[in-house]
């Protein structure tokens, strides 16, 4: 759901696409929570990836300078955004690349597919990238009756599966290798019926699935992870080789990349190409990154297509506290350490960016008011886990707070029956503003004693605090309260209060 | 309005609070003090470790060095600027058909090199900490396509060109040219998020380290 706010100039203009929760966080990771072998496969590769992410961390001594550094390059990219994108056009444009611009994803959507037309071919070999997710590209261009294939082996099982990617890194992470042979038995033409779930021979049938395609495509749509201000350089960092075959063979290279990827000079490569391999796929480095800067004659594609997307982005911008969610470079060690993640799951987020940053990124780019997206701010324990992890340093415990409030201030005054967190609000706000009233109210807490009964448990709470209870006990109150138990040891005839009493039966249960 | 401009219009007014531009904070190491052996026992260490295959040879070897890791290779690609010492030791047969030379101006179609065995190219610079080696283009290094195609990437890294950082091993190339940086074989940890070497790109990759 696009939303514009009429009359105003301009902002701020959100994002459409895949960004959008379609039901309410809490319903869909109660569905995905039943699902035992989702819970097992996640938990395994998430454990694996700490690990390995925690090890290869551990080994570089300047690993904070590194995150500062990666932090206030990120914010000054933020700060210097419509200079840098100026200077990255004029020297893209000056090495024989084309600049297309996209507000949102049905422009991105309708770019790609002209160029694709344009160079007569019905077919495109794809480089995984997550605003061609966003966008829902390989949809759009399906109906257009071009057909995109993904190459990168994650994106593929998805594909193959006709399912939805459920982690930005690694899209199949919530599939088992024998359910991935089982994908690749089902709808993968000539896999060979004697094929194992040993991982190597997975790959090797991914390899002989797509080999003739890549030698033989003329288009290739890939997205970037890093754009250089000050040369119009592109970089693409992967594992596999499909995204070199993607970058070098074909004659037509289409980029998609939102506006937000930039970074002003070379130097800092030397910053972001230590930080993403290490917090991603918890490597040293990963095994191929191509770096191109236009069209280089002889060497790899001769037409070179690039599309800035906003979409939402600058809608995010906007937003002074949230802005750095757009900090992002996409490694996923966020979602890796989010003990909610880990549980339900990247389908429970409904948006393409799922996890800890999905659930401050979607928000930002949609609006809060977009279909559930509200709900997703409330999707974390506020743990911290993922703010420690990240690489450029998003606090994104800080940001989720933040939005928690945009979202109860956007349903203020909406309604005109006061809800039930509006009451109990109230209620606190008139007791807690004075000690009297707080005072008066704890003579009410026998009165839990009593609701508690025998076993000294309250299992069920009423009305919308009932989700409390619902997982978990609350312990009986104690029979008075503490400011009531203070004013009766210290009523004695010492005025300076005398030592702690020894006997405080008082706080026992 | 263009969508270059109202977009560019939406981020200036994205940004009407004028927020600060940080200084960048540059305490990270630049600089790494190893010698030339422990740079290349760091590097053979990485490479290892990612399951490329490493010999450390004198410079004088490298042909004979070249010449065992070709001997099963049917037919094998170099750039037409790749040292032609380096294949000294290789028997040549122009009649055989089994060297082939590529250059920007006499390239080999996708479908030539996909016939070919091996590749064997040079390379810009490497590093020691992170066994990562990167090729510019340049004319000892060749085209993309030729280092990617084949299953098998002989590749020479001279000790001089190891840099022991990544900081100090991009000061030293220029990143306009098309460069691809490589460490060890193509792999992917896509499932279950274990790492597992040999996909799309070269499935073996042979480094000799001449000194």
């Amino acid at each position: 759901m696009s939303q514009t706010f009429l009359g105003m100039p301009s902002l701020p203009v959100f994002g459409t696409g895949n960004l959008h929760a379609s039901e309410s966080f809490p319903k869909a990771a109660h569905r995905e929570l039943g699902n035992a072998q989702l819970r097992a496969n996640l938990g395994h590769a998430t454990h694996t990836i700490r690990d390995k992410r925690l090890q290869v961390v551990s080994e570089l001594p300047d690993w904070e300078q590194l995150r500062d550094a990666g932090s206030a390059i990120k914010e000054s990219v933020m700060a210097r955004l419509p200079e840098l994108l100026e200077q990255f056009e004029k020297n893209f444009t000056a090495r024989g690349g084309v600049i297309h611009w996209a507000r949102d994803a049905d422009e991105a959507n309708e770019i790609v597919a002209g160029l694709i037309r344009e160079t007569g071919e019905t077919e495109a070999v794809k480089v995984k990238s997550m605003a061609t997710q966003e966008i829902g590209l390989n949809e759009y261009l399906e109906e257009q009756g071009i057909t995109a294939l993904e190459t990168d082996l994650a994106e593929l099982i998805v594909q193959l599966d006709h399912d939805k990617p459920s982690h930005i890194l690694v899209p199949a992470i919530h599939k088992n290798r024998s359910q991935v042979r089982d994908i690749f038995l089902r709808e993968m033409p000539g896999a060979d019926p004697a094929l194992t779930d040993d991982p190597a021979k997975l790959a090797a049938a991914a390899r002989t699935h797509l080999r003739r395609k890549f030698l033989t495509a003329k288009v290739a749509v890939s997205g970037a992870n890093f754009a250089l201000a000050d040369s119009g350089t592109l970089a693409v960092v992967e594992s596999e080789g499909n995204g070199r075959m993607c970058l070098t063979l074909p004659e037509t290279l289409i980029t998609v990349m939102g506006i937000e990827k930039l970074l002003p000079t070379w130097q800092d490569l030397e910053v972001f190409m230590q930080l993403l391999p290490r917090s991603s796929t918890g490597e040293r480095m990963n095994p191929y990154t191509s770096l191109w800067t236009g069209v280089t004659e002889g060497d790899g594609p001769q037409n070179m297509h690039l599309v800035l997307l906003d979409n939402g982005r600058s809608a995010a911008l906007a937003d002074e506290m949230g802005r750095s969610a757009l900090h992002c470079i996409r490694c996923s060690a966020c979602m890796n350490v989010c003990p909610v993640y880990e549980r339900t799951g990247g389908h429970a987020y409904g948006s393409t960016y799922p996890g800890p940053i999905g659930a401050i990124l979607s928000p930002l780019m949609t609006g809060i008011q977009a279909e559930e997206n509200s709900s997703l701010p409330y999707a974390s324990s506020l743990c911290g886990a993922c703010y420690d992890a990240c690489p450029v340093k998003i606090n994104i415990p800080d940001i989720l707070v933040h939005l928690r409030g945009v979202d109860v201030d956007s349903k203020r005054g909406k309604k005109k029956i006061p809800t039930q967190m509006d009451a109990g609000m109230k209620a606190a706000s008139w007791a807690l503003s004075s000690g009297k009233r707080l005072g008066l109210l704890e003579k009410g807490l026998p009165l839990g004693r009593l609701a508690a009964g025998p076993d000294k448990k309250i299992t069920k709470l009423p009305g919308i605090a009932a989700g409390w209870t619902q997982s978990r006990d609350i312990p009986a109150p104690p029979p008075q309260s503490f400011r009531t138990w203070w004013a009766n040891e210290h009523r004695g005839p010492d005025p300076e209060g005398g030592p702690m009493p020894s006997h405080n039966k008082g706080d026992q249960q | 309005m263009s969508a270059r401009d109202e977009i560019l219009g939406r981020v200036r007014a994205a940004l009407k609070d004028s927020p600060q531009v940080p200084q960048v904070p540059r305490g990270y190491r630049a600089t790494s003090a190893l010698d030339e052996e422990a740079l290349i026992e760091l590097l053979v260490d990485r490479l290892v470790d990612y399951k490329a295959q490493v010999t450390v040879v004198d410079t004088a070897e490298v042909p004979t060095r070249i010449a065992a890791l070709l001997a099963g290779a049917q037919s094998y690609v170099v750039p037409a600027g790749l040292d032609t010492g380096w294949l000294a030791g290789v028997e040549y047969e122009p009649a055989d058909g089994r060297r082939h030379l590529d250059s920007a101006d006499t390239p080999l179609t996708v479908a030539e090199l996909d016939g070919i065995d091996a590749v064997v190219t040079g390379s810009a610079v490497a590093v020691a900490e992170t066994g990562t080696i990167i090729l510019d283009g340049s004319p000892s290094q060749g085209r993309r396509a030729i280092s990617l195609v084949p299953d098998h990437h002989i590749c020479v890294v001279k000790a001089t060109d190891i840099a022991g950082i990544l900081p100090e091993a991009l000061r030293r190339i220029d990143g306009t040219r098309p460069l691809t940086m490589i460490s060890g074989p193509s792999a992917t940890s896509d499932i279950e998020l274990e790492r597992v070497e040999g996909v799309h790109g070269p499935r073996k990759l042979d480094v000799i380290i001449a000194r």
